[in-house]
């Protein structure tokens, strides 16, 4: 395996409190040593300009592979992973047929161990199914791999099923993501509920609907004393529920997409069902809370809960359309953009909620440049500024709302176990 | 009366009037009011789109708005197609903008669209090069609807500028109130909407209208007012009031008239469900235009069909 001397860059490793001018040599796929300028007859990789971090860990991403591999797989979304800096995805279980079961999970890692181009963690579901009836045995699915269990994409509705589970996580120490969601409320809604749907003649979708069910899985995650994850916050008053559970003392994580920070409900106006997820877009309150959110550390993760859908799929009315957006390559963009630029979060904040902050909550050993560890690294060159085209996209859909945006701050190279990986339009 | 300004017309579509100025608004009303006098001729048409063919393209039935474009498109000697297309809300078979390209494919000039799906027009309009006339989508708009109200104010009042108008019924559910709305405030008339509360959609008072819960306060000052059509056959969570109890509280009789300014103008964008909104004494009294609205509406939708096919594109 190649040797590689990085050098020249501003070197940013929240974990170790690291941001200075230092080189990083990488050897057999682990971090060998870092410091000031360090000599070594490996590859010189010159970072000059550039910011080297930790890989990023995508803690939220939809790779629906198997059953929907007309839109990504488990190549094309790991490349498009690449392409946005990230060396590690966490995939959800809502694929046809759902990861709810040791055989199904073990499968798709054979699919990862073939075709992924960067670490695929996979999350397994809360219940068979995902149909919130039945729990899934997490002791199993913990066996077998699953860093987490979620049924993303809809809530356990059953008060009774969900404490069970949360049971089965403490007991098994395995988290669960909450896609928080009360469907009694938010129905056939297909934007944030206000004005904007009012005017545009939509459903809406209350933000209740949202924060009611933070309450309830925080509530029962304080009594049976579990961790929890709260997946894609996008309403100001869950920001201000997690806050508060937080200073209680409950064992709760949140996290929101970069959507939610640079994109309000007025984006909807124009039909495109490209503004279309779950939870909605919503109101620029709500997007500067979950900001002050990021800054005060209440949400400690940005994830990009990338999901992706075909064109023919996305091409229809509003009202039809699926839910969903893919966001892994504009992610660190967009972060730059809305929380680096407009001085919310400092670099190394910024790092700690792409990369530090996810890995720990996973559990996983990532989001760290100490010397020993997995050579994940990524190099961002933070001041290029590029417009993000429809060609360039790796995902294998094309579903994003930020196409022929003029982006900031990209990642040029990411080392994946210490391989170094150049990043470019045709990965 | 008509104060129409000469303006050059740039739009391809006709999507809302949410997007329309308000010298382009009266454009349309001027330009229908000239088109009006076609239709009290003996001889009803003229040769303004001969050669251009016009497609109906109806997502949702209805019978008067389509013979209505219908009548608009052969009075200015288009040809028309009338495509009527099944439509439930799972999407199935071709999709909206296959459909419109095929429909383009035919080397259509116009297509006139009705579809449930708010927002319909407006993804059609941008996947084809021909014009799209929308002829009421969801419960976003209806713009030639608000237009033929308009025309009939401005022919029975003579003028909509300062004007006090009263939309009454379910505004939540209803495109022919947005469309009124934008028309009506960007032409200078105050509109009040008044429902019970659970038909008042959040918001609506940042479109730059009063809300009332209190029938007589909306219709006391009022010049005119605009009844619409309660949709109780839409009503699947059945939360709307008894239609006994709507006509108790909501619904148009002579007495609750008595009120009202004497020259109070009464509008209804049709099917009226007599007994429900308004009683048959007031449909058929002397303050109703409603059937004046209908006459006046092949009007307007004949100045659309020709604004849009003369529209001078960049």
């Amino acid at each position: 395996m190649k040797n590689y001397l990085i050098k020249n860059g501003r070197v940013i490793d929240p974990a170790d409190k690291i941001d200075d001018m230092l080189d990083i040599l990488i050897s057999d796929g682990k971090i060998k040593k870092i410091g000031k300028s360090l000599n070594d007859k490996a590859e010189i990789v010159d970072a000059g300009g550039m910011i080297v971090a930790p890989g990023l860990v995508d803690m939220h991403t939809h790779l629906r592979e198997p059953g929907r591999e007309d839109e990504e797989t488990v190549l094309t979304g790991t490349l498009a992973a690449i392409k946005g800096g990230f060396t590690s995805i966490a995939c959800m279980p809502n694929t046809e047929p759902p990861l709810d079961n040791p055989a199904i999970i073990k499968s798709l890692k054979e699919t990862i161990k073939r075709d992924a181009r960067v670490n695929v963690f996979i999350i397994g579901s809360i219940t068979e199914g995902r149909a919130g009836k039945r729990a899934t045995d997490f002791h199993k699915m913990k066996k077998v791999g699953a860093v987490a269990v979620s049924d993303d994409g809809a809530s356990v509705d059953d008060d009774a099923v969900m404490s069970g589970a949360l049971e089965q996580s403490k007991e098994e120490n395995l988290l669960i993501i909450a896609h928080c969601e009360d469907r009694k409320m938010s129905g056939d809604g297909v934007m944030n509920h206000g004005f904007i749907a009012t005017k545009l003649g939509l459903k809406g979708v209350p933000s209740e609907s949202e924060y009611e069910r933070v309450k309830r899985d925080i509530e029962l995650a304080k009594k049976i004393s579990a961790r929890i994850h709260i997946a894609h916050v996008s309403a100001k008053e869950s920001v201000d529920i997690i806050r508060r559970a937080k200073a209680g003392g409950i064992k709760v994580t949140a996290e929101t997409a970069p959507h939610y920070l640079a994109l309000t409900e007025e984006c909807c106006a124009t039909y495109d069902s490209n503004t279309k997820m779950n939870p909605p877009l919503r109101s620029k309150e709500d997007a500067d809370e979950l900001k002050r959110g990021l800054k005060d550390g209440t949400i400690d993760v940005i994830a990009t809960d990338h999901a992706p859908h075909t064109d023919s799929e996305k091409d229809v009315e509003f009202a039809f359309a699926p839910f969903g957006i893919i966001g892994l390559e504009t992610a660190l963009s967009l972060c730059v953009m809305e929380l680096v630029e407009k001085k919310i979060l400092s670099w190394p904040e910024l790092i700690t909620k792409l990369s530090v902050n996810p890995s720990k909550i996973l559990g996983i050993d990532r989001g760290t440049l100490k010397e020993g560890a997995i050579a994940d690294i990524v190099i961002i060159d933070p001041g290029k500024e590029y417009t993000y085209e429809k060609e360039s996209i790796m995902s294998r859909s094309k579903n994003s709302p930020f196409i022929n945006w003029i982006l900031k701050g990209k990642a040029s190279k990411v080392f994946v176990g210490g391989g170094q990986i150049t990043v470019t339009d045709n990965l | 009366m008509m104060n129409g300004k000469k303006i050059v017309w740039t739009k391809k579509d006709l999507l809302g009037l949410e997007y329309l100025s308000r010298e382009e608004i009266e454009h349309i009303l001027y330009t229908a009011a000239s088109f009006k006098e076609v239709t009290t001729r003996q001889i009803k048409k003229v040769p303004a789109l001969r050669g251009k063919t016009v497609v109906n393209l109806f997502y949702e039935p209805s019978t008067r708005t389509r013979i209505s474009f219908e009548l608009a498109a052969k009075r200015l000697s288009a040809d028309v197609i009338n495509v009527a297309v099944e439509s439930s809300s799972v999407r199935k078979g071709e999709t909206l903008i296959d459909t419109g390209k095929n429909i383009e494919a035919l080397k259509i000039d116009i297509i006139v669209v009705r579809h449930n799906c708010s927002g319909a027009p407006n993804i059609l309009a941008r996947s084809v090069k021909a014009s799209v006339v929308n002829a009421g989508d969801g419960w976003h708009e209806h713009p030639t609807q608000a237009l033929l109200d308009m025309l009939t104010l401005q022919s029975k009042l003579g003028r909509i500028e300062g004007l006090n108008v009263s939309i009454i019924g379910d505004i939540a559910h209803s495109r022919v109130a947005r469309s009124n709305i934008w028309g009506l405030t960007k032409l200078g008339a105050k509109v009040t909407v008044c429902a019970p509360k659970m038909l008042i959609p959040e918001g609506i008072e940042k479109m730059g209208v009063k809300v009332t819960n209190d029938l007589d306060e909306a219709i006391r000052e009022a010049d005119a007012i605009n009844v619409l059509r309660m949709q109780f056959e839409r009503d699947a969570s059945g939360a709307f009031p008894k239609r006994i109890d709507f006509f108790k509280q909501y619904g148009i009789s002579e007495e609750r008239l008595r009120i009202c300014k004497k020259g109070i103008v009464v509008m209804h964008p049709g099917p009226i469900n007599r007994g429900v909104e308004m009683s048959s004494g007031v449909a058929d009294g002397q303050n109703s235009v409603i059937l004046e609205q209908v006459t006046n509406g092949i009007a307007v939708r004949m100045a659309v069909l020709y604004l849009v096919a003369h529209a001078k594109r960049s």
